[in-house]
Parts: C-alpha cells; sequence; structure tokens
C-alpha cells in the first residue's frame, strides 16, 4: 500500500521535465553569448592588470555625455572577477535552461546584465559608470522577475527595486556632488582634482557612497534585499548577483572613496569597521538559522562582504595611524577574499539550482540524503561549504588567515581607538568564522547526508553533464584560491598598489602570496598547499593504521543503525536543519527574536490528554521588521495625505504644473 | 643535518603523541576512579580497549555514505598534523612556517566538522543532535581561541608557535602578566570544551540525552571507532601539551636540539602533560556537568576574559620597536 502511494505522484512530475522547450537553440545560443561576455570580460581584465592603457572615449553611443572607458589596474581586477563568474554559469545555463524552461527574455537579459556590470567595472567617468550602474539595476530586476506569476517573486522584486534605485540615487547624489565640486567628469580628473573637494564634502560623499554602495554590497541594514531576491531568482542568476553583482558595491566604495578621496580620515576607517562587522555577523547569524537553502546563501553574502568591508576599514584606520605595511595585508586580505567568496559562492549557488532542478526544493527540512542520486553536485557543494567556513584546505581560508593577521598585528602606539577597535574586530571575524561553519555544516549535512525527508528528496536526480561541467569549472577555481593562491598574488598585488594608502612617495612593501605565504613587516606565515598535503598524508597514516589488526576480523557487515530497540527509525526521527541551529537560536535570542506560536488541542474529556499540538515557529528579520516597517508605514501615511491633492480635477493639475514650473524657473535663475 | 634532526624531533613528537594518548586517557580515568574510591582498570587499558576493536568485525551501519567512512581517518590525521606541527618537545618543527597557531585551531576544527557531518550522516537522531551542540560549542569557542591567541601573540609579535614558546623561554616575566593569565584561563575551558570534558561534556556518560562527543560516534564499531577514541585522546593530549608549552615552555628543546636535548624536551613535556591531566582528572571529581543552555554562558565568560588579556597585553606590554 505505501508502495502504491509514494510511486503514485512520481510519474506525474516526470512528465513535464520530458517535454521538450519550444527553443531548443535558443538556450544554446544564449549560454554561449554569455560564456563569450565572459571571456571577452576576462581578456579585458588581465589586459588592464597588465598594460596600461588611456582612457577611450566612444562620443557618438550616447548623445551629449559620450561614454568613457579606463582599463586600469583596480577595474582589471573586478572585470577579470566578473568575467570569471560569468564563464561557468555560462557553461551551467545549457543545462540549466533545457531543465527550467527558462523564458526567452530572461536568457537574453542575462548576457545584458554582465555588459552592464563589465561596463561598470570599465567605466572611467561618473556619467559612464552611472549609466552602467543603472543599467545593471535594471537587467537584474528583469532577471528577479523571471518568475512573475508567483506572489512572493513579485513582492521580492518590488522591494529588489525600491532598495536598489534609492542606492542608485544615493550614489548618483554623491557622484554629483563630488564631480562638480572637483570640477570634472572622468576618473583621471577627479584623481587629479580631488584636492579641491573641502573636507565637509568628502564626509557628505563617503556617507552617500556607503549608503549607496552599500546597499548594492547587501551591507546593514539596507542588506534586506537579498534574502528576498536571491532565493526567488532562477540559480545562475542569484550566482551572478551574489558572487558578480554585489562586488561592484565593493568596487564603488574602493574606487571612490579609497583611491579617488583617500586616504581617508580615521573615522571613515572606523564607520567601514563596524559597518563590516555588524554586517558579518548578523548575516551570519542568520544563515544559521535560515532554513531555505538559498536564502541561507545569500545571508552568507551578507557575513562575507561584511568581512572584506571590515578590512577595507582596517586597512584605512591602520594606514590612518601610520602602520602601511599592516594596512597593505589588510588590502590584500580584503581584494582575496573578493575572490574567494566569488568562488566558493557561485559554486554554492549553482550547486543550490542543481538540488532545485533535481527535486524541486529549497528547504532544508525536505531535503537530505541528496548525496546517493546527486553524487556530483553534493561533492561540489561540499567545496563551496569548505570554502565558506573559512578552515584550511578552503577558498576563504588563506584570506581570512591574512585579515587576522593584519588586525593582530596592528601597532600597539597607546592608541586607544585601535587598541579597542582591534580585538573586537577579531572577535567578530571569528564568531562570524565559528558560525559559519555551524550554517555550512546544517547546509551540507542536514542537505545532502542522512536519509530523505520528503518523497521529492527521494526522487532527486543528478544534474546535467553541462550543469556539471559549469560547477566544476568554479570547483576549480575554489581549489586553486584553497591551495595556491599564489596564482592570483600578481593581480592582487596590482590592483591594491592603485589604492593608496599614505603619502605616494614611499611604495610600501607587498604581501608575498607564495606557496609559503609571508607578510610584510609581520612575522608570521603559512604555506596552504603543504598544509593540505600533510593534512592528507596524516589522513593516509591514520587509514594505514587502522588497518592492524586486519587478519583476526570478521568479513565486513553491514547494519541496520541503532534505534534504541525500537523497530524502524523513520526518516523523520532525523535532526532537522531548524532543530539544528534550535540551540544556536537559543543562545542569540535577542538578537534573532523568534515568532514561536504553540497552540494545544485537549481532548473534550480531560484537558491532560493532548489531541493535537501544533507548533510553528518563524524567524523574521529583525532589522526588516524594526527599521523598514515603521519607515514604510510613514511613507504610505505620507502617500495617503498628499492623495487627497488628488481630486481628478484636470484644471488642478494644470495648476500644479504652472506652479511647478515657476518654481524651478525661479530657482534655476 | 639540522633538517634532519628537526624531522626526527618532529617523527619523535608525533609517535610520543601517538603512544601517549590511550596512556593520558587511562591516566585520567585512573586518577579520577581512585579519587572516586574505586580500583579504576590501569592506565594501559585503553590501549587495551583499542587492541580488542581492531579485531572486532567491520560493519557498515545502513545508508551511511564515505563522510562517515572517512571522518574517523581525517579526524586522526587532523591530530597527527597537529602533532608533528606543535612545538613539544623541540621547537624547531619543519612544519612550523606552513601552519601557525591560526592554522593549527583551523585544523582541529577541520576534526570537530568532520566528526559532525559523520554525526549527521548516519540519519539518526542522536547523530544530529551530538552535531548540533558540538558545533554550537565549537562556534562560542572560536572567538575565544583567537583572541586567546591574539593575547598570546602580543608579546612575542607573531603568531607562530615556535616564536611565541622561544619568546616565552627568553622573557619568563611574560607569563606572569594579566594578559597571559587572563588567556590562560580562556584557554583552558576552550580546551575543556573543545575536548568534551566536564563541566562541557561528560566523557565517562552513555546517557543519551546528555551526551554531545558520544552521541555522535554512537553508530561507528571495530577499527573506526578505535580511530575515533585515539584521536580524541590525541586532541587532548596535544591540547593540554601545547596549554603546557605556552605558558611553561621551560625544558623544551631549541631550533637544532642534540639527542640530550631531545630526550629532555620529551622527558619535561611527559611531567608537564601528566600534571595537568592529573589536576583535570581530579577537578573533574568535584565538578557536575552544566546544562547544555548554560554552556554558553562559561562560554561568554571566557570569551570576555581573553577580551580583557588582549585588551591588558596591548596596553600592559611595553613598545619595542
Amino acid at each position: 500500500m505505501t508502495t502504491a502511494l509514494t510511486a503514485g505522484p512520481a510519474a506525474p512530475a516526470q512528465a513535464p521535465v520530458s517535454a521538450t522547450p519550444r527553443w531548443p537553440w535558443l538556450a544554446r545560443a544564449a549560454s554561449a553569448l554569455t560564456v563569450a561576455v565572459g571571456v571577452l570580460g576576462v581578456i579585458a581584465g588581465v589586459a588592464g592588470l597588465v598594460h596600461r592603457f588611456a582612457p577611450v572615449r566612444v562620443g557618438w553611443l550616447i548623445p551629449l555625455i559620450g561614454l568613457r572607458l579606463h582599463l586600469d589596474p583596480l577595474g582589471g581586477l573586478f572585470l577579470a572577477l566578473i568575467g570569471a563568474v560569468t564563464v561557468p554559469v555560462g557553461v551551467y545555463l545549457v543545462g540549466y535552461a533545457r531543465r527550467e524552461h527558462l523564458p526567452p527574455l530572461t536568457l537574453w537579459v542575462i548576457p545584458a546584465f554582465v555588459a552592464a556590470m563589465l561596463l561598470v567595472a570599465a567605466a572611467g567617468s561618473v556619467t559612464t559608470f552611472l549609466l552602467g550602474w543603472e543599467l545593471m539595476a535594471l537587467a537584474s530586476l528583469v532577471l528577479v522577475l523571471t518568475d512573475h506569476r508567483r506572489d512572493v517573486v513579485r513582492a521580492a522584486g518590488v522591494f529588489y527595486a525600491i532598495v536598489t534605485q534609492l542606492g542608485f540615487v544615493a550614489i548618483l547624489l554623491a557622484l554629483m556632488l563630488l564631480s562638480s565640486s572637483a570640477g570634472a567628469d572622468s576618473f583621471a580628473g577627479l584623481a587629479a582634482h580631488a584636492g579641491r573637494v573641502s573636507p565637509a564634502m568628502r564626509a557628505t560623499v563617503f556617507v552617500l557612497t556607503v549608503i549607496g554602495f552599500g546597499s548594492k554590497a547587501g551591507l546593514l541594514p539596507l542588506h534586506a534585499w537579498l534574502p528576498r531576491a536571491h532565493p526567488e531568482a532562477p540559480s545562475p542568476v542569484s550566482a551572478l548577483m551574489s558572487a558578480a553583482m554585489v562586488n561592484l558595491g565593493v568596487y564603488g566604495l574602493v574606487r571612490v572613496d579609497l583611491q579617488l578621496l583617500g586616504p581617508g580620515p580615521r573615522w571613515w576607517g572606523v564607520v567601514l569597521l563596524i559597518v563590516g562587522g555588524l554586517s558579518a555577523v548578523y548575516g551570519v547569524l542568520q544563515a544559521t538559522v535560515a532554513t531555505d537553502l538559498k536564502r541561507l546563501l545569500a545571508y552568507s553574502t551578507t557575513e562575507n562582504l561584511g568581512l572584506i568591508v571590515l578590512a577595507l576599514g582596517a586597512a584605512e584606520l591602520l594606514a590612518a595611524s601610520g602602520a602601511r605595511s599592516v594596512a597593505t595585508v589588510a588590502i590584500a586580505a580584503a581584494l582575496l577574499h573578493l575572490l574567494a567568496h566569488a568562488a566558493f559562492k557561485t559554486l554554492a549557488f549553482l550547486a543550490a539550482g542543481s538540488v532545485l532542478a533535481g527535486t524541486g526544493l529549497r528547504d532544508l527540512d525536505r531535503m537530505g540524503g541528496l548525496a546517493r542520486p546527486m553524487p556530483v553536485t553534493t561533492v561540489l557543494f561540499g567545496v563551496a561549504a569548505l570554502g565558506a567556513c573559512g578552515l584550511p584546505l578552503g577558498a576563504g581560508f588563506v584570506s581570512e588567515w591574512l585579515l587576522v593577521q593584519a588586525l593582530i598585528h596592528a601597532p600597539r602606539h597607546h592608541d586607544a581607538t585601535v587598541a579597542l577597535a582591534m580585538p573586537l574586530a577579531v572577535g567578530a571575524v571569528a564568531l562570524s568564522t565559528g558560525l559559519a561553519v555551524t550554517a555550512m555544516v546544517k547546509a551540507f549535512g542536514v542537505g545532502f547526508l542522512a536519509r530523505p525527508r520528503s518523497p521529492e528528496a527521494e526522487r532527486a536526480r543528478e544534474a546535467e553533464p553541462s550543469m556539471l561541467a559549469g560547477m566544476g569549472l568554479a570547483a576549480a577555481a575554489c581549489a586553486v584560491l584553497a591551495l595556491t593562491p599564489s596564482l592570483v598574488g600578481g593581480a592582487l598585488r596590482r590592483a591594491a598598489a592603485a589604492i593608496p594608502l599614505g603619502p605616494v612617495a614611499a611604495s610600501p612593501a607587498h604581501v608575498r602570496l607564495d606557496a609559503r605565504i609571508r607578510l610584510p613587516g609581520v612575522a608570521g606565515s603559512i604555506a596552504p598547499g603543504w598544509l593540505a598535503v600533510s593534512l592528507l598524508a596524516a589522513t593516509a597514516c591514520a587509514i594505514g593504521l587502522s588497518g592492524w589488526g586486519r587478519r583476526h576480523r570478521p568479513p565486513r557487515a553491514a547494519v541496520p543503525l541503532w534505534a534504541c530497540g525500537a523497530d524502524e527509525l523513520s526518516p523523520r526521527m532525523q535532526y532537522t536543519a531548524t532543530a539544528f541551529a534550535e540551540p544556536l537560536q537559543r543562545v542569540f535570542d535577542d538578537v534573532l527574536r523568534p515568532d514561536t506560536d504553540i497552540e494545544i488541542t485537549h481532548h473534550a474529556e480531560s484537558r491532560y490528554l493532548v489531541q493535537k499540538v501544533h507548533f510553528r515557529a518563524e524567524i523574521v528579520d529583525g532589522i526588516e521588521r524594526r527599521l523598514y516597517q515603521p519607515i514604510e508605514g510613514a511613507v504610505r501615511a505620507w502617500a495617503g495625505w498628499v492623495r487627497r491633492a488628488h481630486s481628478g480635477n484636470v484644471h488642478l493639475y494644470l495648476g500644479y504644473g504652472a506652479i511647478g514650473l515657476l518654481v524651478v524657473l525661479v530657482l534655476a535663475r | 643535518m639540522t633538517s634532519a634532526i628537526a624531522v626526527t624531533a618532529a617523527g619523535l613528537q608525533v609517535l610520543g603523541v601517538a603512544a601517549a594518548a590511550p596512556l593520558v586517557v587511562g591516566g585520567m580515568r585512573q586518577v579520577r576512579a581512585r579519587c572516586e574510591g574505586r580500583a579504576g582498570g590501569g592506565v594501559a587499558q585503553p590501549w587495551r580497549d583499542l587492541r580488542k576493536q581492531l579485531r572486532k568485525q567491520s560493519l557498515r551501519p545502513a545508508g551511511t555514505t564515505a563522510v562517515f567512512r572517512l571522518a574517523a581517518p581525517l579526524l586522526a590525521g587532523s591530530a597527527l598534523l597537529i602533532a608533528a606541527a606543535a612545538p613539544l618537545i623541540s621547537t624547531g618543527s619543519p612544519l612550523d612556517s606552513t601552519a601557525d597557531l591560526f592554522a593549527i585551531v583551523g585544523i582541529l576544527f577541520l576534526g570537530t566538522v568532520a566528526l559532525a557531518l559523520a554525526g549527521l550522516d548516519t540519519g539518526t537522531a542522536f547523530g544530529g543532535m551530538g552535531a548540533s551542540r558540538e558545533l554550537t560549542v565549537t562556534a562560542l569557542v572560536e572567538p575565544t581561541i583567537l583572541l586567546a591567541i591574539f593575547a598570546l601573540s602580543i608579546p612575542a609579535g607573531s603568531a607562530n608557535l615556535a616564536t611565541i614558546v622561544t619568546a616565552t623561554t627568553h622573557h619568563p616575566s611574560h607569563v606572569v602578566t594579566p594578559g597571559a593569565l587572563l588567556a590562560l584561563v580562556a584557554l583552558v575551558i576552550v580546551i575543556l570544551a573543545e575536548t568534551g570534558r566536564l563541566p562541557v561534556d561528560n566523557p565517562s556518560t552513555h546517557l543519551e540525552l546528555t551526551m554531545m562527543h558520544e552521541a555522535m560516534i554512537l553508530e561507528y564499531a571495530g577499527a573506526r571507532l578505535a580511530l575515533v577514541e585515539w584521536a580524541s585522546g590525541m586532541r587532548l593530549t596535544v591540547l593540554l601539551a601545547l596549554l603546557a608549552n605556552l605558558f611553561l615552555p621551560w625544558g623544551i628543546a631549541g631550533p637544532h636540539p642534540g639527542v640530550a636535548a631531545l630526550v629532555l624536551g620529551a622527558g619535561a613535556l611527559a611531567g608537564k602533560v601528566a600534571i595537568l591531566a592529573g589536576i583535570v582528572a581530579a577537578a573533574e571529581v568535584f565538578v557536575a556537568k552544566l546544562r547544555l543552555f548554560r554552556v554558553p554562558e562559561l562560554l561568554a565568560g571566557s570569551f570576555l576574559l581573553a577580551v580583557l588579556a588582549v585588551t591588558a597585553a596591548s596596553f600592559l606590554t611595553p613598545v619595542s620597536g
């Protein structure tokens, strides 16, 4: 009877998958175009890193403002990064589009989105930068709204549109103020005339850019669009947004505040340190208790971008305190973590997409046992999770090690700010690493190991070869960053050299990312490759030792799991993701404030006999509830008040227009 | 030539830790048994248990994957690697510039994660429960460990273990500074938590609802169980030895030791570990296990101590150039 019940719904679930999409060639063409744009990005980026180009102005393309492109090492690093994320996503898209029936609009907007991101990183002037930024925002919005027939997707799209446009307004204001007070439009001109900008104007630009670029990078308190938009977008789009687009927020901060206006005063560093540290800890805490796999990964993005901004803030603070060699270590940590995060987050979102395509599940509480039907995806997600943990052999280890080294080697000139900020920053980094380990063990252990918790998980199918190939490319990047980061050492050194950390005259020493990483002015070293080899050798040694006494053993056997004397263990008895995170949820109860609801229905005869217990627990983002909802309420109230002026009378509207025009004319006189 | 001696010293450390770990565990059980008025199984009992388990049949619990099979060797491998890289007998480990204290902590956590995944892989309630509790403790322990390392690295100017130990040997007064003492207390608490000793976890419990470490390894049997127990003993031994050498490094051989220095170093280390293990075991007789949800309070306390340690070290250590 039970077999018939489980076999029943299997047949219709298979049916739509085998149906052929309407335009099979379209998906392949769009994927090929995406890969081509990605390769172009990598080539342009590498060229920008190794060669010094003059700015190019393409006047005819856009009337009046023209398009100004400038390849330099800093932009080159981001171009190469965006391109390198796009190539595996493009390869993955071949199979994913076929399996998930992505509509043609989405397929064609993906390469356009990548091109817009490349335009942002290649922009040589404020206007081109803003143009690329807005194109990127619009393209990503279209992609988020792919599945627009579902309410939750539309709600996420509106939320994302509002946050991204408000962020754009802040960036627009900041760059216009900067451009007008320095009297230049091109970045080269701005860098040359940055001295003209008054300190008050610098401070205004800094605050506005932290808000604008911070909203794109998913920093607190403007992170709330990430866990809404990422889960609802198609997985390749999530990968592009989370591994490439959010990095452009960091690019904006580095370009405007650290390069054009830098080196900034000490409080800039402190602000970045605080924003980054809070984002890291809060993001990872939400990731630990999240049960939606893609939501978990989105919060992990907030965490990692927070760590990057924390490293940038530490670099600014250290440079302002006169410790330039340690500041270069912090900059190297920020840039390396940017690459590492892009690599493991691309892989993680693509693997989550494979799970979604293979099972239709995002909820960790319903997954489990995917290691048997989807072995390759499981191993690849394991690589990504290890990278996100920041443990040795993972992609994130070397960069987090660099960051901690920079923080603990701050100079001790009895400077109270530095002496207090650095231990707290180490604590924030360590807590976020520890919680990231828990979050990733939960995602991997509950999602992929153990036994299937739902019929969908039981019927999982392995991803298509092209999807596996795309993920394999991303996994290779993770392995390179984990074991031989020396391969990207040159690129990082050139990009880091573009960030001024003090008077230009003295050129600081660089972090040498060789096989054995040594730091300038700091006694500390690790050799990630050797560490991996030694650990493998030690593990092999342990395997060999456990064979001792084998002669005496009876032949091996498979046995059922221990069920405490009961007949059978059902998969429902396993720990779920919610249960796994419950102890930490209790520990951080004050921050997370879960909504829990217990309804107990008693038997009619006696209230000591329970008939039914209904338990509901939900964790809503606390910042969203306490910060966004009052603002939303205020805006609604204000809009309701303004609506009174909308009487429907055409003459009145004409009058409004006339008054408005008069005001503009008087002001612009 | 010197590198040959350094390699020999490292090999000696690994062999010593591997051979002594079951004896340390046995010794602690024996001290505890005597304190409680029992006869005890003898110091060598864990070795006899290991021999027994290695001759038992290999059992594969239904539905487990390669993660379950590889977790035990990875745990043991991580412990062996730490034994090779840490300055236990001499400060000249050839792996010293490969792994500093942060990397060692990372390797230690890698072992914890492997075992937690094995617990989840079994798909039983106990495996998941043990993994969840173990990782809760690990997540809260990590900030304390890193801050304690920070405090210790301030006087030495480096987080490489040999540098810290050498600096303490040359300047014994570092040990009695407030920063070092606070770091010592913080490290003792996290080592007890990370090795599953009282008051965080009870190593001798088999009452399911209170288990952490034992719950994760419930499905292991035979040679793999032997590997897990041996590895747990090695983690305990290495961490106690590291604690001893970070705060009381005397007797440790230099980077290019002679044979006599190595023997002296090994003897001094054995003595220090025996005393520390004895103290821990004797203290456990008088301590009850904390409720699981009181453990975070203990760890938060140790975190506070570590913050104070860093602050004390950075304000009270004279700036040396």
